[in-house]
């Protein structure tokens, strides 16, 4: 429903957004992904005809944001990084302004003015002003605003910044529920949250997508080379003489090494991490060396945006992914 | 556009500067009709309007400031862009507000001819005749002062400009009488217009070479024009300064004529800051 094709935004010299194509459809959540700086909003400000583009074309429904603005703005609802909101207004004055200027009037702009209040949970505090409110709550009339009208797809720029724990919790869910009804795009730069919620995951970086997937198809993508790590009982030589004699190991790394326990990190070209890890039972059995641990590493989100992210970077290959959570 | 309109009515009323410009307004204007009708006895309404015009120097910038600049500020322009409506709806609705707003201190005026008529000889036609033209006036002020809210986020700022315009524009008349007459005055003087007419181009349309060549065509034609026949240059400025003056042409309503091309002029001007408000919104969608 949503396709943008070779969507390139200049500033001066500096390329935004390059060379930018893909096609969104309906009903699902998707998630736009990338570090700070990579075009996320830029993109998201195109979409909805906040900012023109230097080539390219996207169109939502077959109306062109550039030719038919009006037509397409009547598809989406927008919450831009920052919430466009008047703060010397209630949110129930606010969102009448927003809808009377989508074009909704009288019962059916009363009516929805109230739905949306609802859904985002905001009816206790429709008569404050909105600058005495919350951050949370500023952005939950943000995102009422942006589904005033009925909109097919709510696009919504970092919804989730600047807000405590409690409240990032509070807007996930209500993404999640807006995506049973709705198309929603959201863009973040924290994996944990992209891998939660959304069912389709766009990753950009320095204007460029480099991955369109859903978060397994991401991490089964990247699971190879795959990572077994173990610790054994014994000395460091009976363990390397032991896994000599294994096939299909194609790096190893002694992590630790005492008189008692020795920790490697193998690595194999096999498709199927469980023969590596069957072959490396029996033959630690044969010996009767006690196998204490082996944990087989499975590529999480974090690591392929590292990874994808970095090698596009041309910058130096990340450190021993330890994932951090953002 | 009538969604803009009725937000901005709306938080006009909630804001305290509205109050200021009406009271403003009747305060100076009060004035004047005490000065004038009341102490010098002088039937003629239209003076108080001539004096009471001076107040638009501080009060319009003081209404416009805002208008635009605080979209930007607020950051809330960017749900302007976002919605179904055009720039061009979002300045109308803002200019209609802002006339509105007007509006309501000048019908109280409306009334003080007619009460003076009451106890006088007032003729009437050029009262209200006067009354219509400091409308227009005022309209005209109003569309300039939203135009240079349009070009900044600082509210200050905007008043700031917005007074050093209209008070030279106040002046421009009596200032003309200071500036050079001479051919090669005029030449210099317009070199200079074009190189702001150049900056104000490339500030409002981001387009460097734009302005550039149109300041350069300009300054050539002149130059090539001063070359073939100076004369024509002789008392240019001055003129051109008086040309520019809205408030000079204000003064043949309170002389008695109802000037219809003057009438034409401020609806030129008024057209004209509007269109170039709704590209300096527009720009911002192009930078």
């Amino acid at each position: 429903m949503i396709s943008m094709e070779h969507l390139t935004k200049c500033y001066g010299d500096l390329l935004a957004v390059d060379d930018l194509s893909f096609e969104i459809n309906e009903g699902h959540v998707y998630g736009f992904l990338g570090p700070n700086g990579a075009g996320k909003s830029t993109t998201m400000n195109i979409m909805t005809g906040c900012l023109s583009a230097t080539a390219g074309r996207v169109s939502i429904d077959g109306y062109d944001i550039f030719d038919s603005p009006g037509e397409a703005k009547r598809r989406m609802g927008y919450l831009p990084e920052q919430p466009p909101l008047y703060l010397n207004e209630t949110p129930e004055e606010y969102l009448r302004f927003v809808g009377q200027a989508k074009g909704l009037k009288g019962a059916e702009l009363e009516g929805q003015i109230r739905e949306v209040m609802e859904q985002t949970r905001i009816g206790e505090v429709r008569r404050r002003t909105i600058s005495a409110l919350s951050k949370g709550y500023r952005q939950r009339v943000g995102i009422a605003q942006a589904l005033l009208g009925d909109p097919r797809v709510i696009i919504l720029d970092e919804p989730t910044v600047g807000l405590d724990p409690i409240q990032i919790i509070e807007i996930r869910d209500l993404i999640k529920q807006l995506g049973k009804t709705h198309t929603v795009i959201f863009s973040s730069h924290i994996l944990s949250e992209v891998q939660a919620i959304c069912d389709r995951i766009l990753i950009i970086n320095q204007g460029k997508l480099i991955a369109f997937d859903t978060p397994e198809g991401l991490e089964k993508r990247l699971l190879s080379p795959s990572e077994i790590t173990l610790t054994a009982e014994g000395t460091e030589e009976t363990v390397r003489a032991i896994l000599a004699d294994a096939a299909h190991i194609t790096q190893m790394e002694i992590r630790e090494a005492s008189a008692e326990r020795v920790s490697v990190t193998l690595k194999t070209d096999l498709e199927d991490i469980y023969q590596l890890s069957r072959q490396l039972f029996f033959l630690f059995a044969d010996r009767k060396t006690a196998l204490l641990e082996m944990a087989l590493k499975k590529a999480n989100l974090e690591d392929i945006f590292l990874e994808l992210t970095e090698s596009t970077d041309t910058a130096t290959q990340p450190e021993e992914s330890e994932a951090k959570e953002a | 556009m009538k969604a803009v309109f009725k937000h901005e009515l709306r938080n006009y009323f909630h804001s305290l500067t509205t109050y200021v410009f009406g009271a403003f307004l009747l305060a100076f204007v009060g004035i004047g009709a005490m000065i004038f009708n009341l102490q010098a006895a002088v039937s003629n309404f239209e003076y108080v309007l001539e004096f009471g015009s001076l107040v638009f120097v501080v009060i319009v910038p003081i209404l416009t400031m805002r208008v635009i600049a605080e979209e930007k500020k607020q950051k809330t322009d960017q749900l302007l862009y976002s919605l179904p409506i055009t720039t061009v709806q979002v300045v109308l609705g803002k200019y209609l507000a802002l006339l509105v707003l007007y509006l309501i201190p000048l019908a109280v005026i409306s009334v003080y001819p007619f009460i003076f008529a009451q106890f006088g000889e007032v003729y009437l036609p050029t009262s209200y005749g006067s009354i219509f033209a400091f409308f227009v006036l005022g309209a005209a002020l109003i569309a300039l002062g939203t135009f240079i809210s349009s070009l900044t986020d600082n509210q200050g700022l905007a008043a700031g400009v917005g007074i050093a315009v209209i008070l030279f524009n106040y002046y421009s008349v009596s200032l003309s009488e200071y500036v050079s007459a001479t051919a090669l005055g005029s030449v210099i003087a317009l070199l200079v217009i074009y190189i702001l007419l150049g900056l104000l181009i490339r500030y409002v349309t981001g387009n460097g070479s734009l302005a550039y060549w149109i300041a350069f065509a300009l300054s050539a034609v002149t130059v090539a024009l001063f070359v073939v026949n100076n004369a024509a240059f002789e008392g240019l400025l001055p003129n051109i300064m008086n040309q520019l003056s809205l408030f000079e042409r204000f003064t043949t309503f309170v002389n008695g004529i109802f000037d219809v091309s003057a009438i034409v002029y401020y609806l030129t001007v008024i057209a004209f800051f509007l269109f170039l408000s709704v590209q300096s919104l527009e720009k911002r969608r192009y930078n």
